[in-house]
C-alpha cells in the first residue's frame, strides 16, 4: 500500500516537472518567435516563474515520503522574485535609451518625461 | 533600549527566517547564530535604511502574495497560448501609462515587481517625478482595460496594506 502511494506520488511529481519543462521550452520558443525586442523581453519572465517554480516545488517535496521537506527552495523562489523584475526593468530601460523599443511612447501624464529619457535626474 | 537594539524589527525577523531556510534544519545552535546575525546586520546597515517600511496589515500582505502567485500561474497559460498559436501580425503589443495613487517607495517597487512577474505585462520605466509607471503589454487590444485591471486588482490592495 505504501509502495503504491509512493509510486503515485513520484508520478505526480514527475508530471509537475515535465509541465514546468514544457513552460520553459515555450518561453525559449517565444524568444525565437516574437519579432520585436520589447515582445521578446516577455518570454524570459515566463521561464523563470512557472518553469523554475515547478522544478523547485518538486525538489522541495522529493523526500516527502521519507518525512522530509526541504525549505531551502523557498529561498531560491524568494530571490528569483526579487531579482527577475529588476533585470527585466534594466533591459527595458536600455532598449528605451537606445531607441530600440517601439518609438511612440505614451505621455506619462505627470508633466515630467520618462526617467530614462529625462536629461537631468530629479529626485522624487 | 529595545528600539536601539532592534532598529528594524521586520528586517530582524526576516533575517532569522532567512537563516533558518539557509541552514535547512531546526537546531538550537542555528537559533543562536540567527539571533546574532539578525541583531548585528540591522545595526551595522541602519545608516542605509532611512525609513522603516510600514506594513499596516501583514495578514493582507500574505493574501496578496497568494493572489499574485495564483495570477502568475493563470497568466502563464494565457501567454503560452499567445506565443504558440497567435499569428505574429495579430499580436497587439501596447504601451500603457499607469498613474500611481501609491506614495511609499516600497509599495511602488512591489507593484512594479508584481506587474513584471505576472506574464503579459512588464514594467519598463517610471516618470521622472515617480508618479507614473510605463508598462509594456504583450497582447492588449484594449490598454485601458489592462490599466484599470492593474489598478483595481493590485494597486488598491497595496494601498490598503502600506498606506
Amino acid at each position: 500500500m505504501t509502495a503504491m502511494l509512493s509510486v503515485g506520488f513520484e508520478l505526480f511529481l514527475s508530471a509537475i516537472l515535465v509541465g514546468g519543462g514544457v513552460f520553459a521550452l515555450i518561453g525559449s520558443y517565444g524568444l525565437l518567435r516574437l519579432p520585436r525586442p520589447m515582445q521578446r523581453l516577455h518570454a524570459p519572465t515566463k521561464a523563470t516563474t512557472v518553469g523554475v517554480g515547478a522544478a523547485l516545488v518538486v525538489s522541495a517535496f522529493d523526500l516527502l515520503p521519507q518525512g522530509q521537506i526541504s525549505w531551502q527552495e523557498l529561498l531560491i523562489v524568494l530571490f528569483l522574485l526579487l531579482t527577475a523584475p529588476i533585470s527585466a526593468l534594466f533591459l527595458a530601460k536600455t532598449l528605451i535609451l537606445r531607441g530600440e523599443a517601439d518609438p511612440n511612447l505614451p505621455d506619462p501624464g505627470t508633466g515630467t518625461p520618462w526617467a530614462t529619457l529625462a536629461q537631468e535626474r530629479s529626485d522624487p | 533600549m529595545l528600539k536601539r537594539l532592534f532598529p528594524h524589527p521586520y528586517l530582524t525577523m526576516t533575517l532569522v527566517v532567512l537563516w533558518f531556510l539557509l541552514v535547512n534544519h531546526w537546531k538550537i545552535g542555528s537559533l543562536v547564530m540567527a539571533t546574532l546575525l539578525a541583531t548585528a546586520i540591522p545595526l551595522i546597515s541602519s545608516a542605509w535604511w532611512p525609513d522603516r517600511a510600514m506594513v499596516k496589515r501583514p495578514l493582507s500582505l500574505a493574501t496578496y502574495t497568494v493572489l499574485v502567485l495564483w495570477d502568475v500561474i493563470v497568466a502563464n497559460f494565457q501567454v503560452a497560448r499567445i506565443v504558440l498559436f497567435m499569428p505574429r501580425d495579430k499580436i497587439r503589443s501596447n504601451w500603457i501609462t499607469i498613474p500611481l495613487d501609491l506614495h511609499s517607495p516600497e509599495a511602488i517597487s512591489l507593484l512594479a515587481g508584481t506587474i513584471t512577474m505576472t506574464p503579459g505585462t512588464l514594467t519598463a520605466d517610471m516618470s521622472a517625478c515617480g508618479r507614473a509607471l510605463l508598462v509594456h503589454a504583450l497582447h492588449a487590444p484594449d490598454p485601458a482595460a489592462v490599466r484599470d485591471d492593474i489598478k483595481t486588482r493590485y494597486e488598491s490592495r497595496l494601498k490598503r496594506i502600506f498606506e
